[in-house]
C-alpha cells in the first residue's frame, strides 16, 4: 500500500480494480498483508461521549433574552405591572409599619401639614408619582380580571385592551394630577 | 430513446463512460440574463463555538446581495453557509413551516426563519437563538428540557375503556375543540418569548407544553382528564403563566397558547 502511493500507482491499482479476479485478489492481498491506516480515529466508549457531553453542557451559555426581545406591549406591559405593584405594596407597607412604630409623626394630621409646606411643584410631581402607578395597576387589574373570566383572550384582544389600559390611565392620572 | 438504451447496453463499460464526457446540449443563441442590481443586506449572526468554549458569544456580521437569495431568512443562512462561512451552524429541514427545526429569534421576534420573509431594505438583520436557552453550537438551543416537559404531560391518548369493535368514536364538534390546539409543531417560539419561562424554565411548563395538555384535557376521547388537570394543581407547573401573550404574540402558525392555558385555569376553577 505504501509502496503503491510512494510510486503514484494508487489510482491506475484502484481502476483495475473494477475489473474483477486478478486485481481484486490482489487488492485483497495488499489489504490484509499491509492494512496501516493513514488516518488515526480515538476509540470512544459510550461513556466517554456521554462525559464529554456533559463536560460541554456545563460550558453552554445562555441565549440572550429580555434585551434583545422585541418591546412589545404585550410583555412591556407585564413588567409594568409588575413593578407598579411591587411599588405600591412597599409604599403601603412601608406607610402602615412607619405608622406601627411612630404614630405621633405618621398620622393624617401630620403628613396633611408636611404636603401643605411643600411647594407646588413638588405637590403636582408627588399626586403624578402616586396617580399613575394606582390607576395603571388598578385597570391592567381589571383586564386581568375578564382574561380570567375568558373574555378578550386574542392577540387582538391583548392589543386593544392594552391600548384602553393606557389610556384610561393617562386620562385619570391627568385628572388626579390636575385635581 | 429506447433504440438509443438498447445500445448503450451493448457497449462495453469504459466505452459508456467515455461516453459520457461528450456535451450533449447543443450551444444556441440566448438572450442575456437580465442582470439585477445589487441589493446588499448586513446580516448580523449570533455565534458560540463549543470548540472554545471560554470566548463568549459574539455577532458575526455578514452582507450578501438579496437579489442573488430567496425570499426566507432560511434562504439567507444556507447561502451563508454554502457561501461565505461553512461554519455558521443551525437546523433546517423542512423548509415549509412544518417541522419547527429552524425556529430562532429573528430581529427580536421568535419564529422559523423559513416563514420569515427577509426585510427588502438595508438595515441590519439580527439573528440570534431561541432566548433564554443553553446553547449547543451558534443557532443550536438544546431543547431537551423541553421535551422533557412536553413528555411529563403524557401527550397520548389515555383511556381505560376502548370501544369493543373499531375506533374511538367523536362528535364534530367535539372534534372541533381541537381545532387550534393540534396544529402545534412544538418549534419552541411560545416557550422561549415567555418571560415567566425564562425566569422558571425548570419548573414551569411553558405555554407550547400546556397547550398541549389542554389539548387531552378538552379531547372527548381521552378519559384521564381528571389526572391531567391533577397535575397542574400546583403553585408552579401552569400557575406562573400571566397572560402575558408573548406566546400568541410570537406563534408562527398562529395558534393560541395563551387562551388554551386561560382555558385550562378556568376549568381547574370549577373543580
Amino acid at each position: 500500500m505504501l509502496a503503491t502511493r510512494a510510486v503514484g500507482l494508487g489510482p491506475s491499482l484502484r481502476q483495475t480494480a473494477f475489473k474483477p479476479a486478478r486485481a481484486q485478489a490482489l487488492k485483497n492481498i495488499v489489504r490484509t498483508n499491509f492494512a496501516k491506516r493513514m488516518i488515526q480515529t480515538e476509540r470512544l466508549k459510550p461513556e466517554d461521549a456521554v462525559n464529554i457531553l456533559n463536560s460541554q453542557r456545563l460550558k453552554r451559555p445562555s441565549s440572550p433574552h429580555f434585551t434583545i426581545y422585541q418591546p412589545q406591549l404585550t410583555w412591556i406591559g407585564s413588567i409594568f405591572n409588575r413593578v407598579t405593584g411591587v411599588a405600591l405594596s412597599v409604599l403601603l407597607y412601608g406607610f402602615s409599619l412607619a405608622y406601627l412604630f411612630a404614630p405621633s409623626t405618621f398620622d393624617s394630621e401630620h403628613v396633611i401639614e408636611f404636603v401643605k409646606g411643600l411647594p407646588d411643584a413638588a405637590k403636582y410631581a408627588g399626586k403624578f408619582v402616586l396617580a399613575l402607578p394606582f390607576t395603571f395597576h388598578g385597570f391592567n387589574g381589571l383586564r386581568h380580571l375578564a382574561w380570567d373570566s375568558g373574555r378578550f383572550l386574542t392577540v387582538k384582544g391583548a392589543y386593544s385592551t392594552g391600548y384602553a389600559v393606557i389610556g384610561a390611565t393617562a386620562l385619570s392620572t391627568i385628572y388626579f394630577t390636575v385635581v | 430513446m429506447s433504440v438509443l438504451a438498447q445500445a448503450a447496453r451493448r457497449l462495453p463499460r469504459s466505452c459508456l463512460s467515455d461516453a459520457r464526457t461528450f456535451t450533449t446540449s447543443v450551444t444556441r443563441f440566448q438572450a442575456e440574463p437580465l442582470q439585477k442590481p445589487v441589493l446588499n443586506k448586513e446580516f448580523k449572526i449570533y455565534r458560540w463555538n463549543p470548540d472554545e468554549p471560554s470566548s463568549k458569544p459574539t455577532l458575526q456580521s455578514y452582507t450578501i446581495d438579496l437579489n442573488q437569495t430567496g425570499p426566507m431568512i432560511l434562504d439567507a443562512l444556507i447561502k451563508i453557509k454554502n457561501e461565505i462561512d461553512p461554519t455558521l451552524t443551525f437546523r433546517r429541514s423542512c423548509r415549509e413551516g412544518i417541522c419547527g427545526s429552524c425556529a430562532m429569534n429573528i430581529n427580536g421576534q421568535n419564529t422559523l426563519a423559513c416563514l420569515c420573509r427577509i426585510e427588502r431594505d438595508t438595515k441590519d438583520t439580527k439573528i440570534y437563538p431561541l432566548p433564554h436557552m443553553y446553547i449547543v453550537k451558534d443557532l443550536v438551543p438544546d431543547l431537551t428540557q423541553f421535551y422533557k416537559q412536553y413528555k411529563s404531560i403524557q401527550p397520548y391518548l389515555q383511556n381505560d375503556n376502548p370501544p369493543e369493535k373499531g375506533e374511538f368514536l367523536q362528535s364534530q364538534e367535539d372534534r372541533r375543540k381541537l381545532d387550534g390546539l393540534y396544529e402545534c409543531i412544538l418549534c419552541a417560539c411560545c416557550s422561549t418569548s415567555c418571560p415567566s419561562y425564562w425566569w422558571n424554565q425548570d419548573e414551569y411548563l411553558g405555554p407550547a407544553t400546556l397547550m398541549q395538555a389542554y389539548r387531552w384535557i378538552a379531547d372527548s376521547r381521552d378519559s384521564y382528564g381528571a389526572k391531567r388537570k391533577e397535575l397542574l394543581q400546583n403553585e408552579m407547573s401552569m400557575y406562573r403563566c400571566h397572560t402575558i401573550f408573548n406566546c400568541a404574540r410570537t406563534c408562527p402558525k398562529g395558534l393560541n397558547p395563551a387562551a388554551a392555558i386561560a382555558k385550562i385555569k378556568l376549568e381547574l376553577a370549577a373543580d
